[in-house]
């Protein structure tokens, strides 16, 4: 019988750099089971939700996670106006969805970057996060804050987007296309990442709805989901766009998922721009109370459905508040997708779900046993980067070529 | 199938089993059923209907504690909740994970913040607290006075 050997990644995970730990049980090089273990970030939002009202509930989901700040709170209005079914005004709705596309592509270029880093193609890396920070700076613009946007509220918005700023969204919309573009390029015609990604960390369409899996992860594997279609919300069922759907559920088709829909994004973002030049406010309906009953609110969040669950006793608090991250459902599919393959491949696939931990969690010791490898961040970033480099000599190929201008 | 089929489908299946029906909108329906149907209606709406797990929301309140499952048909756009009341006292019920893959960790995670044993779960373990967490204790348990 071939000797199982435990292969430890974290508990504060070396790739993503954010506690999680995965035990990755190996036979030579092969992965035969993973575990997962979490709770390392658990800081109870649920029961601290439960003493704030319903305005400062926001604020808190806010900080659930940096990258995608804003769909906790989209998703928790939502299920407060549910609850106590408020009105939203319509010139919100825009704002709204605007907000949530913006952060869409500087999450997705975010996860780009790290995906190309760990592939070994680190141009890529540096060249998508230069294009984040112009995203960035427009949130900022129009916030105040690069990430926190402290945008939404029970019954609208907490600020408007001035006319005066349309503009400078505008340009650096057009100013993105390009370089999308390029990438795009890059992920599909580059033999080398295909070597890497194609075939690699497959999610069967069958598993992906056995383990209930959302969002890009979801898509990749023909699952043709997505929340803002589906349960029209915000500004999404106003204008038009397409849901982007791969059919092979490997690597590549994450990939290739994440960056195509960032181009729906900016037709998103654009014609809501278009709208508010024209839609009048006001932005909030001013809610005074929430009367006693339940709501559901969800939100495609860059990463899949955020869901919330409120109930309302006719205070001004809830009476419980449920918070479901996207990657509560997608993390745990990584248990089928790294089945059979290296431990030099399984760096990619733990990393395509875009794994959120500080979302899923809401403890563990490691048991550092004798006949234990533990494998370090470089190390791991080094076998896979190893292995493109292999890739390379053999293809006698070098890499994305990215002419990018400034 | 349209949303009033499936709803159709969902009354006319579970028939007598249903001990509340609740419309809120024509996307959130709530059914309430016994703790000993909830695998039945887990497998109707999953297996059949061909619903998508969301999540599942654990609630004690004064009574009973309350276990909602969220499941979204998304071709229709809507949500219908399965909604079942467990003792406080003994709270029990068999685990649906062998139907739908999606439960399993939010019912290790009830487990262990509420104290809601899952029959024939294949993997209760601590999911957020620490493996030492002391047992009996249940953070989102509430001391109602009686």
């Amino acid at each position: 019988m071939a000797k199982t050997t435990i292969v430890p990644i974290g508990p504060y995970h070396a790739l993503q750099e954010e506690p999680e730990f995965f035990k990755l049980h190996v036979e030579g090089e092969k992965v035969v089971h993973l575990d997962i273990e979490l709770g390392y970030n658990h800081r109870g939002i649920e029961k601290l939700s439960e003493s704030k009202t319903f305005e400062e509930t926001v604020f808190l989901v806010e900080r659930i996670c940096g990258i995608c700040s804003c769909s906790h709170p989209i998703a928790c209005v939502q299920a407060v106006e549910d609850a106590g079914d408020i009105e939203v005004p319509e010139r919100a709705l825009y704002i709204r969805s605007t907000i949530g596309e913006l952060e869409r592509i500087h999450s997705h270029l975010l996860w780009l970057g790290l995906a190309g880093h760990f592939l070994g193609f680190n141009t890529v890396w540096m060249w998508s996060w230069r294009y984040r920070e112009d995203v960035l700076d427009i949130l900022e613009l129009i916030s105040g804050n690069r990430n926190h946007y402290a945008m939404m509220k029970p019954g609208g918005v907490r600020r408007d987007i001035k006319a005066e700023d349309l503009p400078a969204i505008r340009k650096m919309l057009d100013g993105l296309k390009g370089p999308i573009n390029l990438f795009k390029g890059a992920v599909i015609d580059d033999p080398l990442i295909h070597a890497r990604t194609e075939g690699v960390g497959v999610l069967t369409k069958a598993q992906a709805i056995d383990y209930c899996v959302v969002g890009p992860t979801a898509r990749a594997s023909g699952v043709a989901i997505d929340v803002r279609r589906d349960h029209p919300h915000a500004a999404y069922g106003l204008v038009d766009w397409d849901v982007v759907v791969m059919q092979h559920g490997d690597v590549y088709d994450k990939a290739i998922v994440r960056v195509l829909e960032m181009f729906e994004s900016i037709r998103i973002i654009e014609q809501c721009l278009e709208k508010l030049k024209t839609v009048p406010g006001p932005v909030d309906s001013n809610p005074k109370e929430v009367k006693p009953g339940e709501g559901i609110g969800h939100y495609e969040a860059p990463r899949g459905e955020v869901f919330h669950y409120i109930r309302s006793d006719g205070s001004n608090r809830p009476a419980r508040h449920k918070v479901r991250a996207p990657s509560f459902m997608n993390v745990v599919s990584n248990r089928v997708a790294v089945l059979g393959e290296t431990v030099a491949d399984a760096t990619i696939i733990l990393a395509a779900v875009d794994p959120c931990y500080c979302c899923t969690e809401r403890m563990a010791v490691v048991d550092a046993g004798t006949g234990r490898k533990v494998l370090s961040s470089q190390e791991l970033i080094r076998l896979s980067q190893e292995k493109t480099e292999r890739l390379k000599k053999e293809l006698g190929h070098e890499g994305p070529k990215l002419k990018l201008e400034r | 199938m349209t949303r009033e089929e499936i709803v159709a489908q969902i009354k006319e299946r579970l028939g007598a089993k249903i001990v509340d029906f609740h419309e809120k909108s024509a996307k959130r329906y709530y059914v309430e059923v016994r703790p000993e149907d909830v695998p039945e209606a887990t497998r109707l709406i999953h297996k059949e209907l061909g619903a998508r797990f969301q999540i599942a929301s654990g609630v004690d309140t004064p009574t009973a504690i309350e276990i909602l499952y969220h499941w979204a048909f998304d071709q229709q756009g809507f949500v219908v909740t399965i909604r079942t009341k467990l003792d406080r006292e003994h709270p029990e019920i068999e685990s649906v994970s062998s139907i739908c893959t999606g439960t399993e960790w939010i019912e290790r995670e009830m487990w262990e913040l509420l104290g809601v044993h899952f029959k024939n779960h294949p993997d209760l373990r601590h999911l957020l607290l620490d493996d030492n967490w002391p047992e009996g204790k249940y953070p989102l348990r509430r001391d109602y006075e009686k």
